[in-house]
């Protein structure tokens, strides 16, 4: 049984003369990490919004298609009874972040949920020092930098444990270490509590690797699916302009050399690992 | 010319953001500033166009000192493109924004039609001429926000983290035209932490961590080394993380680039086959 599944789903936000997603049917398997990618104004995000409710519940439009999350209808039941569910990290911090300190942002959800004080507190603690801000815990979200922010906003998702995880360019704002450290601990997360994640990325060359399940959308249509090696290596991927990881890259035009290499790699240790086997066999 | 001379700068909160900063960008150059979160690269570069004046040291731009003149004087010559197109953008249509810069610095009304119309094409913008930019993407705005400023043709463009929020295919597209508009002439500095967007161009990096410069150099020589890169919590370009992991190998230390990846590859199996 799938956690996420979507049949037919076509959404058109109220206003717009197109639908912004068309027929996607996809399924998503708990404990999966999923990245999710295409060009801009494909409809990731749009897609995502149906993951929590905020589509049809906030978002008024015509929605066709359905839609099935931890074994519940999406269209029948509330925002609030699947955020039990589904943590969403924003796009832009700023949308997400609304309380007086840092530390009761991060609170807000846990308080919601009912979460007993002792619990709480271990997990705001755990949540905010995984991302590297916990040092800011008084501090005001709204005086901190845009990297910051984006911080607080994964340690509030991160603190809620919850089954399912969507992430929308999480880490646009932050310099790639921190970023990379981000990453790991949501791939931590993925591993050891079997949380399913759904990543929105461009930033492939650092996240490919945690992936998976790949699913690429183009003008409002899944048009990929699958596993990451295999999709990340197609011509498709390729001409709908995904930025592909830079080593499956390499790999990509040293077989236009007639250097030809069974395992695609997908992260720079296994492009490595595959180049240091040619040059010690050819 | 933009010369800093041993620059300090302190936020009103108390927050040192620069701590003795000196650098020489050359008329021409093409420099990519990074850095991790907070060290600095922003504050640094709002000094170029005079909107921060050092706390202690001086900053020149072409050889006049940023404290004896007018930030509306100096943007003539520094167009400045913020990380957020929202804070720069207010009027009501793509066409208005663009001409609102040419107005203010007193172009002639033919001449702005003219900049206005050239603008919009450079930057593929004509078919929005008349709709607002906050009805564009994240991605258009900040092309409407390089628009503005590219049509009163300022010497020196900086542009602060230019590849956020920008897919693949805008990213390559942003990074011909930066390329494109350095081969004109124009300076170019760019604040970005985006390692792959930089590694393909092999710009001079000048390098940040908590207010000081750490390093200045081409890309080749910074974005491959690694203990330099983690200090400034920057990760290197994926091709260079391979090249690291076979360093025992004896290949040569600066390769960034896919296609000079497979060059020296190519080069290497050519030669185990004699």
């Amino acid at each position: 049984m799938p956690i996420i599944e979507t049949k037919d789903l076509t959404y058109t936000y109220q206003g717009a003369t197109k639908p912004s997603i068309r027929e996607v049917s996809i399924k998503i398997e708990k404990g999966e990490f999923v990245i999710l990618t295409g060009p801009s104004g494909c409809g990731k995000t749009t897609l995502c919004r149906c993951f929590n409710g905020l589509i049809p519940h906030f978002y008024t439009g015509t929605l066709n298609g359905t839609i099935n999350v931890a074994n519940l209808d999406v269209t029948k039941h509330q925002i609030h009874e699947l955020a039990r569910h589904v943590g969403f990290v924003f796009q832009n911090p700023e949308n997400q972040l609304f309380a007086l300190s840092v530390e009761k942002d991060v609170a807000f959800a846990l308080e919601n949920l009912g979460t007993p004080r002792a619990e709480m507190q271990e997990r705001i603690e755990w949540a905010l020092k995984a991302v590297g801000a916990y040092e800011l815990r008084e501090r005001a979200p709204h005086e901190l930098s845009g990297g910051q922010q984006q911080r607080v906003a994964i340690a509030s998702v991160l603190a809620m444990q919850p089954n399912v995880m969507i992430l929308d360019e999480p880490t646009s704002f932050l310099d790639p270490l921190t970023a990379k450290k981000i990453f790991e601990v949501i791939a931590e997360l993925n591993e050891q509590l079997g949380i399913t994640v759904i990543l929105v990325e461009h930033r492939l060359d650092l996240t490919a690797q945690y992936a998976d399940h790949v699913i690429i959308m183009d003008e409002g249509k899944v048009v990929l699916d699958g596993n990451p090696r295999d999709i990340f290596n197609s011509e498709e991927a390729r001409l709908i302009g995904v930025g592909i990881p830079k080593a499956t890259r390499l790999f990509q035009i040293l077989k236009e050399d007639g250097i030809n290499i069974k395992s695609v790699p997908i992260s720079s240790a296994e492009a490595a690992k595959a180049l240091r086997r040619i040059l010690k066999h050819d | 010319m933009i010369e800093t001379k041993d620059v300090y700068f302190t936020y009103p909160n108390g927050v040192e953001a620069l701590k003795g900063v000196s650098l020489l960008i050359n008329d021409g150059e093409f420099v990519a500033i990074m850095g991790q979160n907070g060290a600095g690269k922003t504050t640094l570069v709002k000094h170029f166009n005079g909107l921060l004046k050092p706390t202690k040291g001086e900053v020149l731009v072409d050889s006049i000192n940023t404290r004896e003149t007018s930030v509306a004087k100096l943007a003539r010559n520094v167009g400045f493109v913020f990380q957020n197109p929202d804070h720069q953008l207010f009027c009501e249509s793509v066409e208005e924004e663009i001409a609102f810069g040419l107005r203010n610095f007193g172009f002639e009304e033919s001449l702005i039609k003219k900049r206005v119309d050239w603008a919009l094409n450079l930057l593929d913008l004509t078919k929005y001429r008349q709709t607002s930019p906050f009805l564009l993407s994240g991605g258009e705005r900040k092309r409407v926000a390089l628009a503005s400023v590219l049509a009163w043709d300022p010497k020196t463009v900086v542009l602060d983290e230019p590849t956020i929020g920008q897919d693949h295919r805008q990213k390559e597209k942003l990074r011909q035209f930066i390329v494109q508009l350095n081969t004109q002439g124009k300076t170019v500095v760019v604040v970005t932490h985006d390692v792959e967007f930089v590694a393909e161009s092999n710009p001079r990096v000048v390098l940040m961590s908590e207010g000081k410069i750490v390093a200045d150099g081409l890309a080749e020589k910074i974005l491959t080394d690694e203990a330099l890169l983690t200090k400034a919590s920057i990760v290197p370009p994926q091709i260079s993380q391979i090249f690291l992991q076979l360093s025992d190998l004896g290949f040569p230390a600066n390769i960034i680039d896919v296609y000079q990846a497979r060059d020296v590859l190519l080069k290497r199996l050519e030669a185990r086959r004699k």
